[in-house]
């Protein structure tokens, strides 16, 4: 579903800084990947040259989503084909309210596919059960998009914001930083949630801790902008006893 | 304009085509009707005053009035304080008075010239239909029930004249007056003799001077007692004539216990001389009575190296004259070139309230130096300050707000926030905020915040699937919220389009 075929990209327009070396990577549809990896790996800057976030530029290489050319799109018209990030730091929207923003969202990427906008009441339904699984507060939905949201919160209206526009791929960027148990809980059930036979997902993470809760297909890990090592789940186990060193070692 | 009344939080599909528009060239508004105009001879002078007076055949005491601002006028000297700059203005270059040849009323739609109602089709004001616009007979009621929207009476103005004030009968009946400030000059000399002047005097300004004496039409209003106006009132101007000033007088009165709400709503052809507009606006609220004034201007900014475009410098005050009075300004400014007005209370009645609620947006090389001011004269008095600036393009804007507390002014109590949006890095904002407190137990509070448009947040946006354009509008509209739900409905829906055009070609 996803395919990477050695990217490399850098970072910044005035000094570029090459981060992606060299990066493969191939996350069939229906399955989960997990990516691990030490500060400074490459694991937002994936994210962001994905989406296409501006200071990021691809000096080569390719990324399929289904066949198609994500680097020949626009950052909303790959999130129309259906890619979705879950940000680590999600920003403040002053004055947008959280419904506002995720239906105007839903219909403009409808409008891209051709599709029907969303009617008012199968959007508020949709809403309010979605919330509900995610402890999200009524009040909380009327509120101006992460303003004032402790950081867990901000987390859940990322899996919320997932959660209503329903894309074909995900990319959760360290969805567990800053979270406790409890909202590691409502968050991972969230994603899983999603899980599907037409869906893929990619989660970025440090801690092994999210994967006890959702629970990847294959584990890769990333170094200096490539990936050095796949595995199943053991892998990311292996990674929590010895550190990272051990294994980018073995690599080197 | 849509056509969708209902204001709607999120951004529809008409706002979104609006948008997509991306020269300057792209102004709806921008096209000119080819009527036959009577125009006073170019320049200023005595003849002309009198040139102005005859034709709306006014009386002795009201050419006298305007002779004695003239005189004035030769006297001063135009100010140049603000953080604007325009080419001179030529004043002798000018025709102070334009009128559709046809004449100024019209008894039924097929007196109207055509042009004239198709100017105002094509413009889609408020009230679209042409039988509407021009009051026959129950033309408007049946329509506005048909569409099941607030009505709004609306008196048009095509340059320099009133052409037609719909919902007469029924205002009539409630004992609403609200016709031309010419016609009123004929049927309630009395009113305009008491109050004409009085909230802003004919010394006050360069600019007010003038339009004393030149000053061609504009609307009247008197609320008589207890009586809340039963629909919203609306003037919709129009400049068209090229090489015409706009010298519209407005007075709206509302007398104890009354409530009135009015819309006022500009638009203009493009032109690649500048047209100068310097209105006077005077409002006068007594005991308990409350009058609120919108207006959502959209004049030809110039185009996009500044050449051609409105000057807007207009004198508007609002008088509390009354105790518990309560006058409140609310305004979209998106044209002109040079935006020069500062919408103001003075807060004479115990108890009274002023507001000042204002969204200014400058792009391409616009420049507006706007704000307010609020003077505490009685006890108790509040006012309250939002304004929303927001810059892109190469334009300055600047917000200057004086809140004045008078030394016998006790209790007086202030809140201003004013906010800046910068798009892009070739813009500027300034705030100017003057407070002069000669009373010790006044409270005052005061919040300003800068920030740009970060690409941080249009980035989110974009990546949830919304198009540059709209994250733009969509982060600007977040911004202006504050003031948007202080706008009478049938104004919000029309603001939001209006934010989104002026916007275009902001970002990249």
């Amino acid at each position: 579903m996803l395919e990477l075929h050695d990217l490399i990209a850098s970072v910044g327009d005035d000094d570029p800084k090459t981060i992606l070396n060299g990066l493969s990577l191939n996350v069939p549809s229906g399955e989960v990947h997990a990516i691990m990896g030490p500060n400074g790996a490459g694991k937002s800057t994936l994210s962001y040259v994905l989406t296409g976030r501006h200071g990021y530029n691809v000096l080569s290489g390719q990324a399929l989503l289904d066949g198609e050319d994500l680097f020949d799109m626009d950052p909303e018209a790959r999130a129309a084909a259906g890619l979705f990030l879950s940000f680590q730091y999600p920003v403040e929207i002053p004055g947008v309210p959280v419904m506002t923003f995720v239906r105007t969202a839903m219909n403009a990427q409808r409008a891209v596919r051709g599709e029907p906008e969303i009617s008012a009441p199968d959007f508020i339904k949709q809403a309010r059960l979605v919330a509900n699984e995610l402890k999200l507060t009524p009040d909380m939905l009327k509120r101006p998009l992460n303003v004032g949201f402790s950081g867990g919160e901000k987390k859940r209206l990322e899996i919320f914001q997932m959660r209503m526009l329903e894309p074909r791929f995900a990319i959760l960027d360290e969805t567990d930083s800053g979270l406790d148990i409890d909202a590691l809980r409502t968050v991972a059930e969230g994603v899983n949630a999603l899980r599907d036979p037409k869906r893929g997902m990619l989660v970025i993470t440090h801690y092994q801790r999210l994967l006890d809760y959702i629970k990847p297909d294959k584990v890769h890990v990333l170094s200096a902008g490539r990936i050095i090592a796949s595995g199943g789940p053991e892998l990311a186990l292996r990674l929590e006893k010895e550190g990272y060193d051990g294994i980018v070692g073995e690599a080197a | 304009m849509a056509d969708d009344l209902r204001v709607k939080d999120s951004i529809d599909k008409d706002t979104v085509a609006a948008a997509k528009a991306l020269e300057s060239e792209n102004y709806e508004a921008g096209f000119s009707t080819d009527i036959e105009t009577e125009y006073a001879p170019k320049g200023l002078s005595p003849d002309t005053v009198r040139f102005i007076s005859d034709k709306k055949e006014e009386p002795e005491w009201l050419l006298e009035w305007r002779m004695k601002a003239y005189e004035r006028w030769l006297t001063m000297e135009e100010p140049d304080w603000a953080m604007v700059q325009y080419d001179p203005v030529k004043y002798q270059d000018i025709h102070y008075y334009a009128a559709p040849k046809a004449g100024a009323k019209y008894e039924s739609i097929d007196d109207v010239p055509q042009e004239i109602l198709d100017t105002y089709k094509k413009l889609g004001i408020p009230l679209r239909e042409a039988e509407v616009l021009l009051g026959v007979e129950g033309a408007a009621e049946t329509a506005a029930a048909a569409r099941e929207t607030p009505r709004v009476a609306v008196d048009a103005v095509f340059d320099s004249v009133s052409v037609a004030t719909t919902f007469r009968e029924e205002l009539k009946q409630a004992g609403v007056i609200f016709m031309s400030i010419s016609e009123a000059v004929h049927e309630h000399p009395e009113l305009i003799k008491k109050y004409l002047g009085s909230v802003v005097p004919q010394s006050d300004n360069f600019f007010a001077t003038l339009n004393s004496a030149v000053f061609s039409d504009g609307t009247f209003v008197y609320v008589p007692p207890g009586v809340r106006c039963p629909m919203e009132l609306s003037t919709y101007f129009r400049m068209n004539a090229e090489n015409t000033g706009q010298f519209e007088r407005t007075l709206i009165i509302a007398d104890k216990g009354a409530y009135v709400s009015y819309l006022e709503g500009c638009t203009a052809p493009m032109r690649d001389e500048n047209q100068l507009h310097a209105a006077v606006v005077e409002l006068v609220a007594l005991d308990d009575a409350e009058i609120k004034y919108s207006t959502v201007q959209n004049w030809w900014p110039g185009d996009e190296n500044g050449k051609g475009g409105i000057y807007n410098f207009v004198t508007k005050r609002g008088d509390c004259r009354g105790a518990r009075s309560k006058i409140s300004w609310t305004q979209v400014e998106t044209g002109s070139a040079v935006t020069w007005k500062y919408p103001s209370c003075v807060l004479r009645g115990d108890d009274s309230v002023g507001e000042f609620y204002s969204i200014a947006v400058t792009n391409g090389r616009q420049m507006a130096d706007t704000g307010t001011k609020m003077i505490h004269l009685g006890q108790r008095t509040r006012s309250r300050i939002i304004s929303k600036g927001i810059s892109a393009g190469r334009s300055d804007n600047t917000y200057r707000g004086l809140v004045s507390i008078h030394g016998k002014a006790e209790q007086a109590r202030n809140f201003t926030q004013c906010d800046s949006l910068l798009i892009g890095g070739d813009c500027g904002a300034h705030t100017v905020p003057y407070v002069e407190n000669r009373c010790a137990d006044a409270q005052l509070e005061h919040e300003a915040t800068t920030t740009k448009l970060s690409e941080d947040q249009l980035f989110y946006v974009r990546q949830r699937g919304i198009g540059e354009e709209e994250a733009v509008a969509l982060l600007v509209n977040g911004f202006v919220r504050d003031v948007l739900q202080h706008l009478p409905m049938e104004f919000a829906v029309e603001a939001q389009s209006l934010l989104k055009v002026s916007l275009e070609g902001s970002v990249g």
